[in-house]
């Protein structure tokens, strides 16, 4: 079987700093992996580093998806691939309309595939129905993207556009922050039914709580750019009691 | 975004980058190259208009030679030779048209290559067109329904003949012959132009448009429109502007006109797009406009609406004198300049009557080498009692080489008077570029999508058969500014 996310003693640097320092991490079709680690561990480097971002610069090591190297890919086009980063800050869109961009999100995959574009009616009746689940509205739906969005809805608007656009790939950057428990709850009884025996996911936290809702079967701990241990979903309960500081005195 | 994805797709295919850039070969009937005089005096001979018609271009003219050209606004405008312009080109075969099955077939597939059906079966649903090459008015559309209403819609050329006691009262007298140097040349020498008169407590039952082409190389195009809407008289109009791909820049020095009596509403819509010269700042169109209204009565409205992404240079200020006692003017502008484009634009607000109101929301881009001012006054006079004025000029910058400027006029001589002023400079930011690409939208798809958000405000007051249009334009003009 071939991995569907492999990542090679990947090194990656913000300007001249080196952040991630030799990560490797094998994810086969339909696991789910949790990725925790203190801040300033790398966390958030390695979401934007594997979906491409502009400034975070691989050093050294490989990033294959289904076993192509995605190294050489643009930001969208690792998208289109079945890349999808649910990101801790969402970013606002002003005037932009939410239908338009999810439109847009979905046509792009289309028109790559060489498929015709989505029909206007039927897709706005699919993301009401996608959008019920997670409990947006219709109001919600006409905003602008993100725009004077709670923490919570926006959280929930990531995971309806990972819904839409059903990537093979989901990385999930600190979703459970700015969130309570009720929210929490919403957002990962969506996440779960993404849960699919073709789609990954790789969930990185700073809690364990997260973890309670979205059950992983690996968890790894990341800690001064590189994996310092790797464990089933126990290891999350262990850094929950201890804290990091002893998995970091280990390196 | 999918449908601006097509549409440039189809325009690499057809052109290049500006998809109107072709030139349809027909024979022309052309004045003598130059301007003196005896063009003035041939081109109202070719229009059989009557002798008031030719004093008042005399006149004009006259006023013109003693006048210089404006170098106030910030636009390096090259010398222009005024005598090396033909003033007068006509396609030959043009005679009177009782139908628009008399109309050359080679011009109805110009303007169905520009995506304006002018046939009977395929003309846009509920749009009247008036279209106007070169000089002169070809083609216009619903002309029966329209009278059924009451309301005249025709080329000002035959306005002149058929309606000579309007148009003698109304022309000039928002915009006068010796208002300023382009207004003037034109009024010496327009050639032709859109006249509409709605009468009293008449809605007009549909859009109304003037399509603009310029063909003939070395030709200027100056045409006039004046519409007056009598009281409780609503009418929406739109233009839209293309020309030929030309490696000279071409002079396009148009004047329109407003009159809104008491209770009546214009709004006026634009779409130009004329040739913007290409990447290196060769060729383009010169598009040197006045455009003024009046609100003469109590309540009446004016709405000027504009998206701006064509032309070299742009000199244009649509504006509203706002007489009437509770009248209201509106300025919603998009003005985008890529590559070599300057733009100096911006509108009016002349405040006299009490409790009259304005709002401008402006929203400059400019991308490449361009530049792009905003100029704008705000003139509350000492009889506007309780007069207000809502002003937000937002300016966006894509790359590090355009320019972005805002220079607002406010007088305020009634201390009764409001006057708000909004301004922001802005880029698109990395996070949201970033943010698209990850959902998988292009580059080219993601800036579009950016600006049009920016754009929103205004372009929700375009109307509805044009919104996407204008929303295409905007994502091809940009093309090429990122990356």
């Amino acid at each position: 079987m071939t991995a569907l996310l492999e990542i090679r003693d990947l090194h990656a640097s913000v300007g001249d700093k080196p952040i991630l320092k030799g990560i490797s991490l094998t994810i086969n079709p339909g696991e789910v992996h949790a990725i925790m680690g203190p801040n300033g561990s790398g966390k958030s480097t390695m979401s934007y580093v594997l979906a491409g971002r502009d400034g975070y610069e691989v050093t050294g090591g490989d990033i294959l998806m289904n076993g192509v190297s995605m190294l050489e890919m643009e930001p969208d086009e690792r998208a289109r691939a079945g890349m999808f980063l649910a990101f801790q800050y969402p970013v606002e869109l002003p005037g932009v309309g939410g239908m338009s961009f999810l439109r847009a999100a979905v046509n792009a995959r289309h028109i790559e595939a060489g498929e015709d574009e989505v029909d206007q009616l039927g897709f706005v009746k699919l993301v009401r129905g996608k959008a019920r689940d997670l409990g947006i509205d219709d109001a919600m739906l006409k905003r602008a993207v993100n725009v004077g969005f709670s923490g919570g809805e926006k959280k929930r608007y990531e995971i309806l556009q990972m819904a839409l656009l059903e990537p093979t790939m989901a990385v999930l950057d600190e979703t459970d922050s700015g969130l309570d428990v009720d929210a929490l709850r919403i957002v990962s009884e969506g996440v779960n039914l993404l849960r699919d025996p073709g789609r990954s996911m790789l969930v990185i936290t700073h809690y364990q709580r997260l973890l309670d809702h979205i059950v992983p079967d690996y968890v790894h701990i990341l800690a001064g750019g590189k994996i310092r241990k790797s464990g089933s979903k126990e290891l999350a309960l262990e850094v929950e009691e201890s804290g990091y500081a002893g998995i970091d005195d280990a390196a | 975004m999918a449908a601006t994805t097509e549409t440039i797709e189809q325009v690499k295919e057809a052109t290049g980058t500006y998809k109107y850039g072709f030139v349809t070969d027909i024979e022309s009937d052309k004045a003598p190259k130059g301007l003196n005089e005896d063009i003035v005096r041939f081109i109202s001979a070719r229009k059989e208009e009557p002798e008031w018609m030719l004093e008042w271009r005399l006149k004009a003219y006259r006023r013109w030679l003693t006048m210089e050209s404006p170098d106030w606004a910030k636009l390096d405008i090259p010398p222009i030779d005024y005598q090396d312009s033909y003033y007068y080109s006509a396609p030959k075969t043009v005679k009177k048209l009782d139908s628009l099955d008399e109309v050359d077939p080679e011009l109805l597939a110009t303007y169905e290559k520009l995506g304006i059906p002018l046939n009977e079966q395929k003309r846009l649903a509920n749009v009247a067109v008036d279209a106007v090459f070169d000089s002169v008015s070809v083609a216009t559309t619903f002309r029966e329904e329209l009278s059924k209403a009451g309301v005249i819609f025709c080329p000002i050329s035959e306005a002149i003949r058929d309606y000579p006691e309007l148009v003698q009262r109304y022309m000039g007298l928002v915009v006068p012959v010796g208002d300023n140097y382009f207004a003037a040349l034109n009024s010496a020498v327009f050639t032709d132009g859109s006249f509409v008169y709605i009468p009293k407590g008449v809605r007009c039952p549909m859009e109304l448009s003037t399509y603009f082409r310029i063909n003939e190389q070395n030709t200027g195009q100056f045409e006039r429109t004046l519409i007056i809407a009598e009281d409780e008289a609503y009418v929406s109009y739109l233009e839209g502007c293309t020309a030929p791909q030309r490696d000279e820049n071409q002079l396009h020095a148009a004047v329109v006109e407003l009159v809104a009596m008491t209770d009546a509403e214009i709004k006026y819509s634009t779409v130009q797009n004329w040739y913007p010269g290409d990447e290196n700042g060769k060729g383009g169109i010169y598009n040197f406009v006045t455009k003024r209204g009046v609100c003469r009565g109590d309540r009446a409205k004016i709405s000027w609406t504009q998206v701006e992404t064509g032309s070299a240079i742009t000199w244009k200020y649509p504006s509203c004198v706002l007489r009437g006692k509770d009248s209201v003017g509106e300025f919603y502008s998009v003005a985008l300049t890529n590559n070599h484009q300057q733009a100096d634009t911006g509108t009016k607000m002349i405040h006299i009557g009490e409790g009259s109101r304005s709002t401008i929301i402006s929203k400059g881009i400019s991308a490449g080498l361009s530049q792009n001012c905003y100029r704008g006054l705000v003139h509350m006079q000492p009889t506007a009692e309780n007069a207000r004025n809502f002003t937000q000029c937002d300016s966006l910058l894509i790359g590090d080489k355009c320019g972005a400027h805002t220079v607002p006029y406010i007088v305020s001589r009634n201390p009764s008077a409001k006057i708000e002023h909004e301004a922001t400079t802005s880029r698109i930011s990395e996070d949201q570029m970033f943010y698209c690409l990850q959902r998988g939208i292009g580059e080219e798809d993601a800036v579009s999508l950016i600006v049009n958000g920016f754009c929103k405000e205004v372009m929700k007051e375009l109307p509805m058969e044009f919104v996407v249009e204008a929303q295409k334009l905007i994502g091809i003009s940009l093309e090429g500014s990122v990356g």
